[in-house]
This record gives structure tokens, sequence and C-alpha cells, in this order.
């Protein structure tokens, strides 16, 4: 009696890309709004950030019903949280919760690829990159999803900053301002598009500094 | 059975006699899929979900203690995911991991270690052995075998025996020994290790053994790269002694000479 063998997978992929860019006082954080299945587009207007605290803001693709389940239960800890500390989770304490949340799920993942976005308690950028079981690693700026493998490289040219495991250390913030770090993500998510099929429609740029929150939105080509 | 002391994050909210929530308050355990299959489903999940993986890492005790040294980059299948990926792993002051294999599992397993150490410490008023710390990681990677973690690790340390190097993985087998290379570089760094070890050397002489060897695993395997990051156990604890970026060695151990056609060429050429 051979195994039998499922005929359908629990998973799926919507595609899209998600980028975010550390700087010494803000963070850029943006995605994509198109989501897909297969070779069709599901909607043009989706959006795949989520706000998760004061100063801490997640990007996802993958299948978005795992990144909705991930965001409920990441916001759920971050109420318990501040019922309990009276105060909001720093960015690096989100981080760990991410990564604890996707290990828990090892044996059953979340389909969700992942960027931390926000403020460090010295009011530095800070980005945390994540794979789909929760290792993770501060950097200056990553790109995940279906262009991350187009944009990573640019980002590479553009930003590439010392390694933090250079001794003696090497300073590694990166040097763009606020308005050029924008410029930049807009660049990267056009030129994503015009090569990547699950990338375009428009992408949501969010900006965290001192001042607060941001959004902004730019359209891509919708082909 | 399985060791779920990873899960056990809700202790305050469970209030006795109110029922937060019935997840909350159900005992701890890892979700499972709903599956005949559970090999092959599992097979399937790491195809696709393509952990990071792939790597140098080495070990080695000598005369002044132990010396430790990895690389830094983490592929996921043929893309490099991250080139400034932290191997070595700092458990406490006096007492580090490696990783290889499944960078998520050895993340969370060795940090959870760290957790289990510490308590140690507080219910013992003592520090713990690297022999009892490495039993306590080998004994959760057992529990879990089959289900597919990947973790290829080394504890380094020193305590009240001296140094100490234990192999862990995630077959649950568990190695004393005074070398160790692991990862897909590890052929290539066991090469130089082992031609060039000597229980009596001196600590830069060590450091420079160790950063050599990683620098080679890292030319030959594809998988590894970036920085190869080279630390030292001592009775004080460990310090990191340098992190150099493997490009950059590449050039400090083998210098570009001009030859002397090209050198007539650069003077034919003028200022």
């Amino acid at each position: 009696m051979t195994k039998q063998h499922a005929n359908w997978s629990p998973y799926d992929n919507n595609g899209g890309s998600c980028v975010a860019i550390a700087g010494s006082d803000y963070c850029v954080i943006a995605a994509d709004t198109r989501m897909s299945t297969g070779y069709n587009i599901l909607t043009r207007d989706y959006s795949k950030i989520s706000h998760l605290a004061e100063k801490c803001v997640m990007a996802s693709s993958g299948f978005q019903a795992d990144v909705k389940a991930l965001q409920k239960v990441l916001s759920a800890r971050h109420l318990t949280y501040q019922h309990q500390h009276n105060k909001q989770m720093s960015c690096p304490a989100m981080a760990q919760l991410l990564s604890n949340t996707l290990y828990y799920k090892r044996f059953f993942p979340y389909y969700s690829f992942n960027v931390l976005g926000g403020l460090d308690s010295e009011g530095k950028g800070c980005v945390f990159t994540y794979d789909a079981v929760g290792s993770y690693e501060r950097v200056g700026y990553s790109s995940q999803g279906s262009g991350s493998t187009l944009i990573m490289p640019f980002l590479d040219n553009q930003l590439k900053s010392p390694s933090p495991l250079l001794l003696p250390a090497q300073d590694a913030v990166t040097p763009l301002s606020e308005t050029e770090a924008v410029d930049l993500v807009k660049t990267v998510f056009a030129s994503a598009t015009e090569r990547d099929i699950y990338t375009g429609d428009k992408v949501e740029i969010v900006i965290l500094n001192a001042s607060g929150i941001h959004r902004d939105f730019m359209d891509l080509r919708k082909d | 059975m399985l060791d779920t002391t990873a899960l056990e994050s809700f202790p305050s909210l469970i209030s006795h006699g109110i029922n937060v929530a019935g997840e909350i308050s159900a005992p701890p355990s890892f979700q499972l899929p709903n599956s005949n299959d559970f090999d092959g489903f599992v097979k399937e999940t790491i195809q696709m979900v393509k952990p990071a993986k792939g790597t140098t890492t080495l070990a080695f005790i000598f005369k002044e203690g132990v010396m430790v040294a990895a690389d830094s980059r983490a592929s996921m299948g043929g893309y490099i995911s991250s080139h400034s990926v932290k191997k070595i792993i700092e458990i406490n002051p006096y007492m580090l991991g490696t990783m290889a294999g499944g960078a998520a599992d050895c993340q969370f397993w060795h940090r959870n270690l760290g957790i289990k150490c510490r308590l140690h410490e507080l219910a013992n008023k003592r520090r713990i052995s690297v022999t009892g710390a490495s039993k306590l990681l080998a004994n959760i990677l057992y529990s879990y075998r089959g289900m597919g973690l990947s973790v290829g690790t080394m504890i380094a340390g020193w305590d009240e025996t001296g140094p100490g190097l234990y192999y862990v993985d995630s077959e649950g087998g568990r190695l004393k020994g005074n070398r160790f290379s692991v990862g897909s570089g590890s052929p290539y760094a066991y090469g130089v290790l082992d031609s060039g070890y000597k229980y009596d050397m001196s600590v830069e002489e060590a450091s420079e053994l160790a950063r050599r060897a990683i620098y080679h695993a890292t030319f030959r395997d594809g998988a590894s790269g970036g920085v190869a990051s080279v630390y030292y156990v001592g009775p004080t604890g460990w310090k990191k002694l340098s992190g150099d970026d493997v490009g950059e060695l590449h050039y400090h151990y083998n210098p570009v000479t001009p030859s002397t056609v090209e050198q007539e060429m650069v003077e034919a050429a003028g200022p």
C-alpha cells in the first residue's frame, strides 16, 4: 500500500515585493500593492504593510492569508505587552517577537517573507530581515518577495555598507538623506515592475521618523 | 519526549479559574499539520521555504584555550540571502556556539540554550559546564529527531576543568573533541587546519591558522563567503579577535605583483 499524497496544498503564493531602508534618523518601508495567484491578478489595491507599533512597521510578501494571520497574532501580543508594561514595544523587541512567532510554527510554517522597519531606542533607523521560519538579522537595507532577486543587487550597488562583522568596526550608516532614500525606493520598484510579473500596480511607501509616520503612494505599470 | 520549554510564553496570562482563551491555556505544543504523510509534507515545505544554510565553521582547542571561527554567508538555494550573518553565537560571556545548517533552527535553540544556562546558574549558584550545556542542547535536538531540524553546532567554552569543545547535531549526535569543522566548506577547512595544527601555538598563530582555514574554504566553497570572524575563548571568557572580508584576505594572501611585460608597458605609457 503506497503512501497517499495530498491532492491539495495549504499554501499559495500571492507574489509581490517589499523593501526597507534604514537611515540615520529615518526608516523607509515600501511594498507593491498587487495581489496575484498564478497568472491572475486578484486585486491591484492590497496593502502588504502593517503598522505593528508606534515606531515599528512590517512589510510581508508571500501567502497573504498567512501574512494576515501573522499580523493579527503580532498585534494581539503587542496589545498584551502594552497592558502589562504600560508602553509601546520597541522595534528590536518586536523583531525578536516576530522571530519567535515564526519559529513556533517551525513544522507548519507561515509562508511569509518579512522585513521589519522602524526606529530603535536611540532614534536611528533599523531594518530587520527574516526568512520564513524566523531567522533574523539587523541590516541597513533589505528586500523580500518575488522581486527581491532583482532589487537586492541594485540596493547592494547603491547602499552597500561595510559589514557589521568587520573588526575594527566600520561605520555602517546609510549615507542617503530621507528624500534620496524615497527616490531610490521609487526607482527600485519601477525597475522591478519591468521584469517581475508579480510586481506592479502601485507602491505604498511608509516613512518613519522622529515626527511620526507618513504614507505615500506611487503608480506603477499595471501590465 | 519533545522539549517544550521554548513554548511556555504565556505563564502570566494563565489565571487559575479564568480561561482567557482556549488556545493560551492549552498545554504548549508545536502545531503540526494534519497530514498522513508528515515526512513528505516536511520535505516539500523545506524545499518551498528554502531556509538559509550552507557554511563553514571551525573550532579547535590548543594550549592557550579554544579558537572559534566562521564565515558569514547565508544561501537560500543558489541565492545569497545575506553576507553578514552572525554564525558565532554568544551564549554567555564564557561560552560560544557556532551556527551551521538551518539559520532559524540554530538561532532559536542557541537562544533557548542561553536561557537554560542562565536558569542553571540561578538554581545552582554556579556556572554551567561546557559538558552540561552541550548535553542540554543535544537532548533537546534528540527529542526533535526526524522532524526536519537542521543543526550542526559546536559548543566551545572555558569552565572549571579548562577549555571545552563539543560537536552537537540535529541527529542527536554529541562528540567531545579537540578539532572540529562543520558545514559545506568543512572539507576545505580541515585540509588547512589539520596540516597547520600544533597544540603548542600562541594565540596569534592559532588565530592566523583559523583565519586561513576559513579563507580557503570560502575560496573553494560557493556556499561560504563574506566576513571571516575569529573568536578566542580563554580563562576570562571569549573575545573577538578579528573580522576580515575574505575578498580582501585573498589579496593579502596572494599579493598582485605586476609581471615584467606589464611593468614595461606601464613605464612605456609614461606619466
